[in-house]
């Protein structure tokens, strides 16, 4: 069963436009969503909250789009961004208060709950909150209520180690019963690669690469080697070929590894490294043209 | 049970972990009967992929380790023991050839290459 669909989704910017998305991110399972600052990842992310009103395309949320019932699509939402969206004034009892209001399945009891084992100070302004409690603040908003769908726009950024930790375990407990999906956008991907089911990968505002993780690093080697070594037949294959004094290295779809005989050392890439070398050669293209 | 991920291996970690519950199912320390944890479950605990672990599980269970029964998970099945010689075979193979190879390299001659192994058996 798919809880996320988006369908053929664009938007049309006077510079920018994000064009023709479409996936199913099915129930119970981690998507992560990359690509390079301006690819159109906060973009899709804002069409799929609703925040944004698409050009085309159509966006379905456990099999209703957002048009059906606005107020019912969006509760099903829990959204965790770059900047905290609380008052800088507000300390930790408004919150609670307001999200009451807000949503009718939110529950202080649990929202005390996570506000409690995180050590979030209760008597602080909002304002004089570190980065990090800002960001969990957000998570116990978002789990003290209840949701289908975490949509999280670079949340991870600027936490220590130790932080990103804690928020993959979380990640993982919300998608453990197998109701619920996670889809995150990052451009660090490092320790979240390792949870994530499904990768989609966008640069400037269309779909490169669309897979689930483990067959997208099945399908490509990272290819390391000397420089003069590459013959024509190997080059047209190498996707962002980088070159450096001393030698080159490129990723290479797994179905052409005959090609690479004993002259080149080859092992298995990140998505990281995968995401690289595709920006590169779409930056190569783009010179040559 | 026991899983270590390496992030350095050339193995896919569902291969990493195919290949160390069938270890330990091969060598007893997971006993036969036994209920492994949930799919799910051991995704969260070793912080990988659900894609990840259900990969290692189907492929256990197309080699006849496991059986899964819907409801009651993914119970380990009973082992012929020929399978684990079979399994420390292959992987003294594996390792002989890699000697031999690299001893072809460096045009090391036979007979030193057995002298060699000869002292080692030794030791």
């Amino acid at each position: 069963m798919e809880l996320l669909e988006v369908k053929n989704l664009s938007k049309q910017y006077k510079n920018f436009a994000l064009q023709d998305i479409s996936f199913t991110l099915p129930k119970g399972y981690i998507m992560g969503y990359v690509g390079a600052n301006g690819s159109g990842k906060t973009t899709t992310l804002s069409l799929i909250t609703g925040i944004l009103k698409g050009s085309a395309g159509e966006v379905y949320i456990d099999g209703h789009s957002r048009g059906e019932d606005e107020c019912s699509y969006k509760a099903k939402i829990g959204f965790v961004g770059d900047d905290c969206h609380f008052p800088d004034h507000f300390k930790i009892k408004h919150i609670r208060c307001a999200l009451k209001d807000f949503y009718p399945t939110f529950s202080g009891e649990q929202f005390n709950n996570y506000i409690r084992s995180w050590k979030l100070p209760e008597n602080k302004l909002i304002k004089d909150f570190s980065r990090g409690m800002k960001v969990m603040l957000m998570f116990a908003s978002v789990f003290a209520r209840e949701t289908k769908l975490l949509v999280l726009d670079e949340a991870t950024n600027g936490l220590d180690p130790v932080m990103r930790a804690e928020v993959l375990k979380l990640l993982q407990e919300y998608v453990m019963d197998g109701e619920k999906s996670v889809i995150f956008s990052t451009h660090i991907l490092s320790d979240l690669e390792q949870i994530a089911d499904y990768i989609y990968f966008i640069h400037g505002g269309r779909t490169v690469l669309y897979d689930a993780k483990d067959e997208l690093i099945d399908s490509f080697l990272l290819v390391k080697g000397e420089t003069a070594k590459i013959f024509p037949a190997l080059k047209k294959e190498l996707i962002g070929l980088d070159e450096n004094a001393y030698g080159f290295e490129a990723i290479l779809p797994s179905d052409k590894a005959e090609l690479l005989g004993n002259d080149f050392l080859f092992e298995k890439p990140t998505i990281d490294q995968i995401v690289i070398h595709y920006i590169m050669s779409a930056g190569n293209q783009a010179r040559t043209e | 049970m026991k899983i270590i991920i390496s992030n350095q291996s050339e193995l896919p970690i569902y291969a990493q972990i195919r290949e160390q519950l069938k270890e330990q199912i091969l060598n007893g320390q997971i006993p036969e009967g036994e209920t492994l944890p949930s799919i799910r479950q051991l995704a969260k605990e070793i912080g990988v992929s659900v894609i990840t672990t259900t990969r290692a599980y189907s492929e256990l269970e197309a080699e006849g380790y496991i059986a899964t029964m819907q409801g009651k998970g993914s119970v380990v099945l009973a082992t012929d023991n020929s399978l684990l010689r079979e399994q420390y075979l292959l992987r003294i193979e594996e390792g002989l050839s890699t000697a031999i190879k690299t001893a072809r390299t460096m045009g090391m001659s036979e007979e030193e290459l057995r002298h060699i192994f000869n002292n080692l058996l030794e030791t």
